[in-house]
């Protein structure tokens, strides 16, 4: 059995990383899930988080928004909307980011939006908080 | 006939032109290569995007329940034409062949009995359509101030796009840009984008069945919306490196003819200055004679 995959982060705007890994720790829509090489093939949504990823070189983190990850036997793919490597972020990013989901979830009030999705921008605000807890900034 | 003083000064004035295009030649040139970098740095992502939606497209895309941005609303009478153009000029026929095309696709669409709906990016197709088009213009985006395209920035578009879509505003929305093919050519294109087509259904390779976390259909639904913003950020940045590849082959013709001009301009100089001495020589020459 193999033990290590390949293993692609990439946003729209540029490609991160793209290394053989152990294994990865994503923050899925449901839960986080670390996904191993011969992971059953798998395609679910993410939430803001911390992308943990174990490579024979080491742990190296990465702040992702959104997006989606791509898991297979061999190979996994995550599409991020915004990924920042961890040692790049700092308050001033986050607070961005808090920012914009708290803007993102008063719209959706004011605007009267049907109840799940002045719910969905309130999680986004939660999980935004909870990521600057989970860095301790 | 001119004199010399007009000729040398045209002279002067050409020979600035010429550093002038040689100047912004050479910045387009350093532009486009940032610009391509950009293009293929993105050129992952939009891959893979593509070949999952395929995938979930092909899945869920023939039932009834499937998202309206993938099925569409069932009608194609309103019709929306997002022209990208560029913000600055001197590059080209890049802002009008892609206003010609747009023009051509709103005429038609008009003659079959559509209603037309026009959102521009970029000042100079806005320009350029005012004439014929101004009474559909529905919006206008700004990117004058935008020093470097960023995700961002398409994602304010699709968000635009997005609301009025759910507003039903329009049923079918096509984007128009040039697609960089190299610095010579660059295509016009009009690609639709609501309801989106994902065909190339080259994702069976993997073959692989995929367990879906939520459900396909609710990821599918978190991802058409974003899959508006990929396409739209595509579309700007192969516009951005089309902009300066026409602008830099546009410069290198301009510079070439302003040199062959000097070039002109300088004999036709050396020539009068010749016939002016041989002149003022005849004059010496006759009048000491006279003597």
């Amino acid at each position: 059995m193999a033990d290590t995959m390949q293993f692609d982060l990439v946003s729209p705007e540029r490609s991160l990383a793209s290394l053989q890994v152990n294994a990865v720790q994503i923050p899925g829509a449901e839960g986080d899930m670390t996904a191993m090489p011969m992971h059953a093939p798998t395609i679910t949504t993410l939430r803001p988080g911390v992308l943990r990823v174990e490579s024979s070189q080491g742990t190296s983190e990465y702040v992702v928004t959104g997006g989606f990850a791509e898991i297979s036997a061999e190979a996994l793919s995550v599409l991020a909307e915004k990924a920042i490597p961890m040692d790049e972020m700092t308050r001033a990013h986050l607070d961005e980011l808090i920012e914009d989901a708290r803007n993102m979830y008063k719209t959706a009030q004011d605007a009267e939006q049907p109840h799940d999705i002045v719910e969905e921008a309130a999680k986004l605000l939660a999980d935004m908080e909870a990521l600057g807890t989970h860095m301790s900034l | 006939m001119p004199s010399l003083k007009d000729l040398k000064n045209r002279i002067e004035s050409v020979k600035s032109t010429r550093k002038i295009t040689k100047a912004m030649q050479m910045v387009a040139a350093a532009k486009l290569r940032r610009a391509q970098e950009a293009a293929e740095d993105s050129r992952p992502y939009t891959k893979r995007f593509n070949a999952v939606m395929a995938g979930l497209a092909a899945s869920v895309g023939g039932s009834d329940s499937a998202p309206k941005l993938l099925r569409g609303t069932g009608s194609d009478q309103v019709q929306l034409l997002i022209v990208m153009t560029s913000e600055r000029g001197l590059c080209g026929g890049f802002n009008a062949n892609i206003s010609k095309l747009a023009r051509q696709k709103a005429q038609e669409l008009k003659a079959a009995g559509k209603t037309v709906k026009i959102l521009t990016v970029g000042k100079k197709g806005r320009d350029a359509l005012r004439r014929d088009l101004a009474d559909d213009f529905v919006g206008h985006v700004d990117l004058s101030e935008v020093k470097r395209i960023g995700y961002a920035n398409a994602q304010d578009i699709a968000k635009d796009i997005l609301t009025r879509f759910d507003a039903g505003e329009f049923d079918v929305a096509t984007i128009f840009f040039a697609e960089f093919v190299n610095v010579v050519t660059q295509n016009p294109t009009a690609l639709q984008i609501i309801p989106a087509s994902y065909e190339g259904g080259e994702a069976e390779e993997t073959s692989a069945v995929y367990d879906y976390e939520p459900s396909e259909e609710a990821i599918l639904a978190d991802l058409l919306p974003r899959g508006v913003s990929t396409q739209i950020f595509s579309a700007l940045l192969e516009n951005g490196a089309s902009e300066q590849g026409a602008r830099m082959s546009a410069m290198d013709n301009a510079t070439r003819n302003a040199g062959e001009m000097i070039d002109k301009l300088t004999i036709e100089f050396n020539r009068s200055r010749q016939a002016v001495i041989t002149n003022e020589l005849i004059e010496i020459i006759s009048g000491a004679e006279a003597l």
